[in-house]
């Protein structure tokens, strides 16, 4: 859910990182706070455990800039990965404008993904959401492992809608900035078409 | 996913404004502030220089929601209030027709008792003020008649300007 302000010529968007526990979504979180100006960017909230896994949400505000004259900007959520977690997750999902799911690409993570991908399509639903309607961008992340699998058929696996998908090593930002502006502009186009 | 986007104009942002400025001064609170359900800052008042309002705002909206899971547990609609209590300064969380939510920090200037009494007021202004902006937003879809100037004219090049 976008919200427009007229007033302030702003444009408020909720993005919202899904994966399974340690795919790395955090990892891209603190990747664009690191590499975007101060200026543009707020606090990164994490609402941690003390062994750092996430236990309720990371919040990142990011202001890109302007589009004729509105500011524009984007709230990066991640959820909770870990599947026991999954009350909190549910919660994060509300109100979101766009979804990238951070895909682990090791050989032995092939079935927690894929876990994770039906856990985001049952709680959008539950929240009123179809995946196949949102923005939606697809991260095959920590592609600098030994024994992962190849992307084509990670791809075959997870990515039947054939939506935009990145190679990525958050961890040294590689992939990064290219996911987040493909699921921005969908955002954006989306807002387009309904207004 | 655009069916419960808040879409906001001058007219009605203004009318919000005056309500938390009254409601700031009525109560002797420290900040006032309105946040949508889904995290988003929609309106502040008060001495919010030093505030980082946008995380404010970003939290408070999961306390509503993990609490909103709790009540669903426990047969519960939600908790329509909730009360937070410091050393110095206290919070006053009130859901306003189950979308929006009103935020009031005050210290000893004031009290948890002229706050309760005053939100109840307020939210009945506010809660009909925002049933205006849902029915408008309504009409403006229907009939077309946002600023249409605003989003028909982004192109990719605006969208790849924000990245450089």
């Amino acid at each position: 859910m976008s919200f427009i302000n007229y007033s302030a010529r702003e444009i408020n968007c909720k993005i919202v990182y899904y994966g399974p526990g340690l795919c790395g979504k955090t990892t891209n979180l603190q990747f664009i706070y690191r590499r975007t100006n101060p200026g543009q960017k707020g606090k990164l909230i994490s609402l941690a455990t003390e062994t750092e896994r996430t236990l309720f949400f990371d919040f990142l505000p990011l202001a890109l800039g302007d589009i004729k004259g509105f500011k524009i900007r984007f709230h990066l959520y991640t959820v909770p990965g870990q599947v026991f977690y999954a009350a909190s997750r549910k919660l994060i999902l509300k109100g979101v404008d766009g979804v990238v799911f951070v895909a682990d690409s090791q050989l032995e993570r092939m079935e927690s993904n894929l876990e994770s991908f039906d856990d985001l399509k049952i709680n959008l639903a539950e929240q009123g959401y179809v995946l196949e309607k949102l923005p939606f961008t697809i991260q095959y992340n920590k592609r600098d492992l030994p024994s992962i699998m190849p992307v084509k058929e990670m791809d075959e696996l997870i990515n039947n809608r054939n939506v935009p998908w990145f190679e990525a090593v958050a961890v040294t930002g590689k992939g990064v900035f290219e996911t987040l502006k493909s699921v921005a502009k969908q955002v954006l186009f989306e807002l387009k078409k309904h207004y | 996913m655009t069916s419960s986007d808040l879409v906001m104009h001058e007219e009605e942002f203004n009318r919000i404004d005056a309500e938390l400025q009254k409601l700031y001064q009525q109560t002797n609170a420290k900040v006032v502030f309105l946040v949508d359900k889904n995290g988003q800052l929609i309106a502040s008042s008060g001495e919010t220089r030093d505030l980082d309002t946008t995380s404010l705002a970003s939290l408070t909206a999961g306390n509503i929601a993990a609490t909103g899971g709790i009540a669903r547990l426990l047969g519960e609609k939600e908790f329509n209030i909730l009360f937070h209590e410091g050393e110095r300064d206290n919070i006053h969380i009130s859901l306003i027709g189950q979308r929006i939510i009103l935020v009031i920090i005050f210290d000893q200037r004031s009290s948890l008792g002229l706050v309760r009494l005053r939100v109840k007021k307020a939210s009945e202004s506010l809660g009909k003020i925002f049933e205006e902006i849902t029915q408008k937003a309504g009409q403006d879809k229907g009939e077309g008649t946002l600023d249409e100037s605003l989003f028909a004219e982004i192109s990719d090049e605006d969208i790849d300007n924000l990245f450089r």
